[in-house]
């Protein structure tokens, strides 16, 4: 079965490009807003979009990350509201694959079984659950799979290659390396390491490999997409769009061109990359 | 008898960490080879006669065990009932329970080759006893505490920081002891290839909740033992309080298979079940948060909610996992108790013993002065005293000022 990402990784290995990945919390700082900027994306030159599902307690996420979260659960954000705004996004974009990433609690509660229906109903094509590893499975990943949506799971600069088939073993759509032992937005990632691990993941499977954790800039997007086969950039994008609310956290009439800007110049500088990773 | 109850309620959790279906691994892969490898070393330190033979010396001389089974003759006399003996927790160097677990994790630490330790805390109790631990065994400690736990429980602060160790005021989140939590997990995800994660409770992801629970047995099996002592046999009843459920899991264990024995967990009712609270077993249900499934409080969309209570060492939303399995069998009765009902228990301890528990343990006393007078005079019941209330003193004496004036 081919999914929206498969689909979308074929195009680009076509046009012989690495993917810009893009992610925003769903409902920062609030609803409307966040559609919005949700469909701005591929215009953009986004390639593929990841959507944090607010949860209060991200324990695998820096400052930036978090206080977006509380921004959106502030404003009313619920799993529900969340798949409401997929099927917003869906209406008019029927080809960008569309990640939904968090933590398990809020699709526990929401139901398991539901919860898949009604995302693969509302055209989510993958899943990034922070704190379900391989050990974990039967909880979520292995119903995700047969329910038609990809499992894209973390690898990390712990998982040493005794634990990489383990962790690649349900994985599908792409597998996210996370460039740097830390939290989100803390580190830089450096391109040099990051392509030695990717070519490490490599070596144990045929999916694509995206690196996120610490990519800011056109200039570091770039130099990662010459390694990989994508960059995935969230807390640059977050805080641009923080530093566009007013003094009270409401969205101003610059906050959609905030982040549609950076993520222009994000894929200029994916799509300036020398070569892609094979 | 129930046909699906175990045959044993002590052989838990299973090898993926699961006690019934709460407990597991639910963790960032990149903490993930670590709690493998922790497991791992545990194992190995469990089997090893000297690691045992080591901990028993550091018990015995540096923590000051056992611990006197205390007859409380005049709460006895005064609630009229049920033979109350305390078993004295807190009279361990630091002041709780929650020594008897660091050491062991701090053991095993070593053997792990780590230098660095985090830990969080709530009251400061499993802060003060991780920077002694730290200072005598020369490791670098960082203590992470949320910022208004940091203001109630000033002294446990100024120990912690004149025990050598650094203590980070958490100001995400509710700023009490989850958001604690999660910037430790945070630490740790950072710096996992030099850090140990020494965990306070019996929480967190497999093998946490039964490596605490196997470091804290040693205040059940004295307490079989000082029994049979005094009393020639076993007691009738136990009771304990609960935020994450240590000291708790400690005594009750050894006594889970002896069906005479009653046990009773006393989480905090905060302003009242109705109102803002920390009993996650009464008011919550089972979700996932901090790398295990259990009973947490939280919102129809599993948002995590503010947890309340007067004391700092129960303000938590979740319990341990083995609570949670302890419950749904029904082996453990959970009561609770209101922040007014601790302070009077506290109070009455004070008056009646001369012995001031922590506003934790005031909340299992609350719930003996209701127990104890329904029962006969020959019921023997064990309360744990799992710490000193010296700690509490400054922020009782802000409450009975403003409830005088």
């Amino acid at each position: 079965m081919t999914t929206r990402i498969d689909a979308r990784f074929a195009e680009l290995a076509k046009e012989g490009r690495s993917a810009l990945v893009t992610f925003l919390m769903a409902g920062d700082p609030d609803p409307a807003t966040s559609l919005n900027i949700i469909k701005a994306l591929p215009r953009a030159g986004a390639d593929i979009i990841e959507i944090g599902m607010p949860f209060t307690d991200p324990m695998a996420d820096g400052p930036s990350i978090q206080a977006a979260g509380l921004r959106a659960l502030k404003g009313g954000m619920t799993l529900r509201k969340t798949l409401e705004m997929v099927r917003g996004f869906r209406n008019e974009d029927n080809a960008t694959p569309l990640v939904l990433m968090g933590y398990y609690n809020p699709i526990y509660i929401y139901g398991v079984d539901k919860f898949l229906i009604d995302a693969k109903t509302a055209g989510v094509d993958g899943l990034i659950i922070v704190d379900l590893p391989p050990e974990e499975d039967d909880e979520l990943c292995i119903p995700a799979l047969k329910a038609g949506l990809n499992f894209i799971r973390l690898a990390t600069p712990t998982t040493d290659d005794k634990r990489l088939p383990a962790v690649l073993a349900n994985t599908s759509g792409f597998v996210y390396y996370v460039s740097i032992t830390g939290i989100t937005g803390a580190a830089a990632a450096d391109s040099k390491v990051a392509g030695d691990a990717v070519a490490r993941i490599k070596r144990h499977t045929k999916l694509p490999v995206c690196v996120g954790f610490g990519i800011r800039t056109p200039q570091a997007a770039r130099a990662i997409a010459e390694k990989a086969n994508g960059a995935v950039v969230g807390t640059a994008l977050v805080d641009a769009l923080r530093d566009s609310l007013d003094t009270k956290g409401q969205a101003t009439t610059k906050t959609v061109a905030a982040v549609a800007d950076l993520v222009a110049s994000l894929a200029q500088g994916v799509r300036g990359a020398k070569q892609a990773a094979e | 008898m129930n046909p699906s109850l175990p045959n044993s309620f002590r052989t838990g959790p299973d090898e993926r960490g699961h006690f019934g279906n709460f407990g597991g691994r639910f963790v960032a892969e990149t903490l993930m080879p670590l709690i493998l490898d922790l497991e791992k070393a545990y194992a190995a330190a469990k089997a090893d006669p000297a690691f045992q033979t080591e901990m028993n010396g550091y018990l015995k001389d540096y923590v000051g065990r056992p611990s006197p089974l205390y007859f409380a003759e005049r709460l006895t006399e005064h609630l009229g009932g049920a033979k109350i003996y305390l078993k004295r927790e807190e009279l361990n160097h630091t002041g709780s329970h929650k020594v008897n677990n660091v050491l062991g994790q701090i053991m095993v630490a070593r053997r792990m080759g780590k230098k660095r330790i985090i830990a969080e805390t709530g009251a400061g109790q499993h802060g003060v006893a991780t920077a002694t631990l730290c200072a005598r065994f020369g490791l670098e400690c960082v203590v992470y505490m949320g910022a208004v736990d940091v203001a109630r429980q000033a002294p446990n602060v100024f120990r912690m920081e004149m025990l050598g160790a650094k203590v980070v005021p958490v100001q995400s989140g509710t700023r009490t002891l989850k958001d604690a939590m999660n910037e430790a997990l945070r630490d740790w995800v950072t710096n996992v290839h030099n850090t140990f994660y020494c965990i306070g409770t019996v929480a967190g992801p497999h093998p946490y909740p039964m490596m605490v629970r196997d470091f804290q047995l040693v205040i059940g099996e004295e307490t079989r033992k000082q029994m049979q002592e005094a009393e020639g046999r076993l007691p009738d009843s136990l009771v304990a309080c609960i935020g994450g459920g240590s000291n708790a899991m400690g005594l009750f264990h050894p006594f889970l298979d002896d069906p005479s024995v009653e046990i009773f967990g006393v989480e905090a009712a905060g302003h009242g079940l109705t109102q803002l609270h920390a009993a996650s077993i009464a008011g919550g249900r089972p979700g996932v948060l901090h790398g295990n499934r259990t009973y947490l409080l939280m919102d129809d969309d599993g948002q995590i909610q503010d947890a309340h209570s007067i004391s700092a060492g129960l303000d938590y939303p979740g319990i341990g996992p083995e609570h949670s399995w302890l419950h749904q069998t029904g082996r453990v009765t959970y009561l609770s108790a209101t922040d007014d009902e601790a302070l009077a228990a506290f109070m009455l301890l004070s008056r009646l013993e001369g012995i001031p528990p922590a506003l934790e343990s005031a909340h299992a006393i609350a719930k003996v002065t209701e127990l104890a007078p329904k029962r006969p005079k020959d019921h023997l019941m064990v309360v744990n005293l799992s710490g000193r209330g010296d700690k509490d003193i400054p922020q009782i004496t802000e409450i009975l000022k403003g409830k005088k004036q």
